[in-house]
């Protein structure tokens, strides 16, 4: 393990995970195998209905895709988190999560008795079990990200999924730059067509991260963005 | 389609929020009476405000961003709260969700905090609404009546508008639903020719 990480956890397939990601940490995902998928919603720990805004975030930097570079903005114009690295290249901000009747339809019935801990477990209810564990729950609910996953949009705006987008050692980081509530599961994407339910495990690795700097490539590349860092920076004054 | 008599009627000046239920059946219109005007949108199942209007699940249900005639428009819940049943636009936009005080201070400039904003007008309506809705039910909104295409290089794009002047967009409900409008006072926006006019509402019976 490098020695700069605090503390690092597999997030088996299909699982849940929440942690409150400090500001002043990096948030490492890591895809194991290659073609894992991420849903992953963030809030303000300290004020949760202060939360991810995917309109804000795609509108503020003209942007479909998230990848390095760029900033995952909450509702109130501040900066939750920034991408300060990527290798796969294209995570998903518009498919967002599967529902147990779409899961149901696709893939047939898995239920726990039958499968124990195998069972299909869909982005829908897995997000509700783990919000209701920090006292949130359906009103709390909004878009979420799809990290490693990839939606490709036609010019008619036809939506594809796009098999292949993240290999086995794909990365991509989050800095924290609130304290953001992180909460994820590794369920399969829900425009994925495989007929067999097969999610993907993920690594998450959390590592201090050195302090914002004036020519950050998160904050320079966009004005909005040094607006966003600046608002940000002002909430902790 | 001409409906003949409305149950209810009403116009919407720009900056001004409105709510109202819908029920079942019942046929909903919202008419660009000026033309290019965003029209801020929600849509709350009535007997369940957690169950709302969602854009992730209403544009992966049809497998395209736009909206338009056909489109059903779901919720967290995975229920159908209305049909787009006609629509003389042909797109409407459910990604750029509602300017707001601070989001004005990001895309523009720190100074643009004190200019009216959809989501000021979300907040009025629901408070003034008393039912125990708050900032946690505002959510990612319908823009009616605007056109915000996606490339495929994954770039967001704010195109001029498509609407006209009468052009209308027109619903059925699928189950008794709260709409909560906030007719976009936005005035540093090229989609609305910086010129927010005022809509207009209708509902029918079955």
């Amino acid at each position: 393990m490098d020695p700069s990480v605090l503390w690092e956890e597999t997030v088996q397939p299909a699982a849940s995970w929440s942690h409150v990601l400090k500001r002043g940490t990096v948030l490492r995902l890591v895809d194991m195998e290659g073609g894992a998928n991420v849903g992953a919603l963030l809030y303000n720990f300290e004020c949760p209905v202060e939360r991810y805004n995917m309109p804000d975030t795609l509108k503020a930097q003209h942007i479909a895709r998230l990848t390095r570079g760029f900033v995952l903005y909450s509702d109130m114009g501040r900066i939750l988190c920034s991408i300060v690295a990527d290798t796969a290249g294209w995570h998903d901000p518009l498919g967002g999560c599967s529902n147990a009747a779409m899961v149901r339809e696709q893939y047939g019935e898995g239920t726990y008795q039958q499968l124990r801990n195998d069972y299909y477990r869909n982005g829908h209810d897995s997000f509700l079990v783990e919000l209701g564990k920090w006292g949130l729950g359906p009103r709390d609910l909004v878009p979420n990200v799809n990290f490693f996953s990839r939606v490709d949009v036609a010019s008619d705006g036809a939506m594809t999924y796009h098999a292949g987008n993240s290999r086995g050692g794909d990365y991509v980081e989050l800095r924290a730059e609130m304290n953001v509530l992180v909460v994820l599961n590794t369920c399969p994407h829900p425009l994925d067509p495989s007929g067999q339910y097969r999610p993907k495990p993920v690594l998450c690795s959390i590592r201090r991260s050195a302090p914002v700097t004036a020519d950050d490539p998160c904050r320079l590349s966009r004005p909005e963005n040094e607006r966003g860092f600046m608002l940000t920076e002002r909430y902790f004054l | 389609m001409s409906r003949g008599e409305p149950l209810y009627a009403d116009v919407i000046p720009a900056g001004e929020p409105w709510i109202h239920e819908i029920a079942r059946g019942q046929i909903f219109r919202i008419v660009d009476l000026y033309g290019n005007q965003a029209v801020d949108t929600l849509f709350y199942n009535a007997h369940d405000y957690a169950d709302r209007f969602s854009a992730q699940d209403t544009i992966r249900a049809q497998r395209n961003l736009y909206l338009t005639k056909g489109t059903k428009l779901m919720s967290t819940g995975g229920n159908v709260l209305l049909t787009i049943v006609d629509d003389t636009c042909g797109r409407h936009d459910t990604l750029g969700g509602a300017c707001a005080n601070e989001s004005n201070m990001v895309r523009y400039a720190i100074e643009k905090r004190h200019m009216h904003a959809c989501r000021s007008s979300f907040l009025k309506a629901v408070t003034e609404w008393d039912h125990g809705m708050t900032k946690r039910d505002i959510t990612c909104n319908i823009n009616f009546f605007m056109n915000v295409p996606v490339t495929p290089e994954g770039k967001l794009t704010f195109e001029d508008g498509i609407s006209e002047p009468g052009k209308y967009v027109e619903m059925r409900a699928e189950m008794d639903v709260l709409a909560l409008i906030s007719n976009c006072p936005q005035l540093n926006n090229p989609c609305n020719a910086y010129n927010p006019t005022p809509v207009q509402v209708l509902i029918w019976n079955p």
